[in-house]
């Protein structure tokens, strides 16, 4: 009846406790900056989570998931900039007007972002290793060009929003709904991902990420396989986009810059490849970090890039490896 | 007229330069197996130290000379205490170690000198043009980027096909183990072709000294151009690396002049010049893509 708990169960009741629990702390300790910063934790968790599910168990090491982020953050910034100022995004063939409703401008950024992957991952995935590094990094900055040159929309200097959406019920405006959304929208994928990666379709992925050869010799279509889950990534990667545009008010190219790809990376490298928990760890850690190190020195930077090669040199499974110890791989 | 052949001597001068880059680094990736991010850091090292010296001495070659040194022994230093532990990693682990010497170049160079970008004067004796073309007076700087640039693929060419250390390190490529075992220091020769790389991005970095701003990010930006290169070229072909560098070089530099004008054919001037504009700026992107549809491998792969 009563299992003895382990170090896994407890790292994760903890966390989800402390997850919960965070707004009111906040307001009762006077530093309500912390439910914004949490905000953006989770929803860089979000994003670190969909990559760790193409990285981490479909072995494919993508250096452009930013693009996928970014888009779905200017999806929902031009449909909102459309909304107020009551111009139609195209008058023809098919009218399309702008909108302020989550309900419609979510599940667009997320629909975008998966045409997106779709396209990009039919290409590249028709290569691997070195070469998949490479030409996900590329077009990822084809996109971050296509928007510093794309003037109609604010170029270099990006684009506001006048307001955060509308979603029925919440008021999203407020820093302690939004939190919540976030945190219950970041748990609802972690529960899809971990279904995902123990369904047989992640058996399959999981199989590719070990020889995609003998995956091959045993009648799986490898590549649709793989496609369908880089799309499943960048789906979630565009709703974090939608989210960070919300968070912030403001979007720019920047978001899909590859410098920002590595960030993502990072998160989910500090956390542990392949633990889909790890990279929400890796998150909030680098955030937090980003957040934390410049109040003790202007020359974080110095000390944060040592650090990252001192993980990678040292800590095989990341941080949640060190935190669950040897249970990390029971999923 | 004039200006076509203007446009295309500047995109030969692109070109070159991003051949610089993408020898070291395609010798990196396709003998060590190793995705080296930092390797623009480099370019940034050999762009300040030779701006700094030219700046103190009031020589150039002094200047050249040091940006190589620094580049060079950077480069070694980092092999030895960083790279070198990273050759049997999984790629990921390499990109997540590289993105971490980039913030650490980035931020030391920052400390080193300042914020503010520096500029670098083109030396007297190479500040004017000369006419290479009867009526086309082109920068005789520009003219001797592109010499040393054409200089050192030839140096390159023999290095590799006729020297003895060429055939080492083409024996190092193809089997690692087997030239260990027939008394190759397979160890020292990693250490030698990586501070050869570096040392070539530094000479890439100083001579674009004078062209561009010498500023923390420049790396980074030339960075991603040399990866398209590469990849256009196929990992680890040297020869790859320089038709692909001089395509990318002529296809930024022609498409960034031409598209708007183009455009404007059919188009009204304003929304021409956005169209164009963009187009430009995604086109290499879209030569990589198309490139690669073609030739997934690369258009002359290295273990074809």
């Amino acid at each position: 009846m009563f299992r003895t708990p382990t170090r896994k169960s407890l790292s994760l009741v903890a966390g989800g406790l402390l997850l919960l629990c965070l707004p009111p702390i906040a307001h009762l300790s006077g530093e309500p900056y912390l439910i914004s910063l949490f905000s953006r934790i989770l929803i860089y968790a979000l994003a670190a989570v969909s990559l760790d599910l193409i990285l981490g168990y479909g072995g494919m090491v993508s250096l452009g998931h930013a693009a996928f982020f970014g888009i779905g953050a200017y999806v929902t910034a031009i449909l909102s900039s459309h909304n107020y100022e009551g111009i139609a995004i195209l008058p023809w063939p098919i009218t399309l007007a702008g909108h302020a409703s989550a309900l419609v401008a979510w599940p667009l950024a997320m629909m975008i972002a998966a045409l997106l992957a779709a396209l990009i991952g039919a290409l590249s995935l028709r290569t691997s290793g070195m070469h998949f590094i490479m030409i996900t990094l590329a077009f990822s900055q084809m996109l971050y060009y296509f928007f510093v040159s794309l003037e109609a929309y604010g170029g270099d200097d990006g684009l506001s929003l006048f307001s955060r959406n509308a979603l029925p019920g919440l008021d999203l405006s407020k820093d302690t709904h939004f939190y919540y959304l976030c945190l219950a929208l970041m748990s609802v994928f972690l529960v899809i991902a971990y279904r995902l990666v123990h369904s047989p379709f992640g058996m399959v992925i999981r199989g590719c990420r070990e020889n995609e050869k003998r995956m091959q010799a045993l009648g799986f279509p490898t590549f649709r396989y793989k496609l369908a889950c880089f799309v499943i990534a960048g789906a979630a990667a565009g709703l974090a986009g939608a989210l960070v545009a919300n968070q912030t008010e403001y979007v720019s190219p920047g978001l899909m810059h590859w410098s920002r790809s590595g960030v993502i990376l990072i998160m989910v490298l500090l956390g542990g490849t392949g633990t889909l928990f790890g990279p929400v760890l890796g998150a909030a850690t680098f955030l937090l970090l980003e957040e934390f190190l410049p109040i003790y020195t202007e020359h974080w930077m110095l000390y944060l890039g040592p650090f990252l090669i001192v993980v990678v040199l040292f800590a095989r499974h990341g941080l949640y490896g060190i935190l669950v110890g040897r249970e990390r791989d029971n999923g | 007229m004039l200006l076509v052949i203007e446009q295309l001597l500047n995109g030969l001068q692109l070109g070159i330069t991003l051949f610089l880059m993408s020898a070291g680094l395609t010798l990196v990736f396709g003998i060590m197996q190793v995705i080296n991010l930092a390797h623009g850091s480099f370019y940034m090292i050999g762009a300040y130290v030779g701006a700094t010296v030219t700046a103190r001495s009031g020589s150039f070659p002094l200047g050249i000379a040091a940006a190589l040194s620094a580049a060079a022994l950077a480069g070694m230093l980092t092999e030895s205490l960083v790279l070198r532990r990273l050759y049997k990693k999984d790629h990921v682990d390499q990109v997540l170690a590289t993105f971490g010497l980039i913030m650490f170049f980035n931020e030391l160079t920052r400390i080193v000198w300042g914020r503010q970008p520096l500029f670098m004067d083109v030396p007297h004796w190479l500040s004017g043009s000369i006419e290479i073309i009867p009526g086309i007076p082109y920068p005789s700087y520009r003219i001797a980027v592109i010499g040393v640039g054409a200089l050192v693929a030839l140096f390159l060419y023999f290095l590799f096909a006729h020297s003895r250390i060429g055939m080492q390190i083409r024996a190092g490529a193809s089997n690692r183990d087997m030239a260990g075992a027939l008394g190759i220091n397979i160890k020292r020769l990693y250490t030698l072709v990586f501070g050869m790389g570096t040392l070539l991005a530094g000479l890439a970095g100083v001579m674009a000294g004078p062209i561009l701003a010498v500023e923390v990010g420049m790396g980074e930006s030339i960075l991603i151009l040399t990866f398209v290169v590469i990849v256009i070229g196929g990992i680890g072909s040297v020869r790859g690396a320089f038709v692909g560098a001089l395509l990318v070089g002529m296809v930024d530099t022609l498409g960034r002049a031409f598209l708007p004008g183009f455009f404007r054919l059919f188009l009204s001037a304003a929304y021409a010049d956005g169209v164009g504009a963009s187009l430009a700026s995604m086109s290499i992107y879209i030569l990589m893509a198309a490139i690669l549809v073609w030739r997934p491998r690369g258009l002359l792969p290295a273990h074809a």
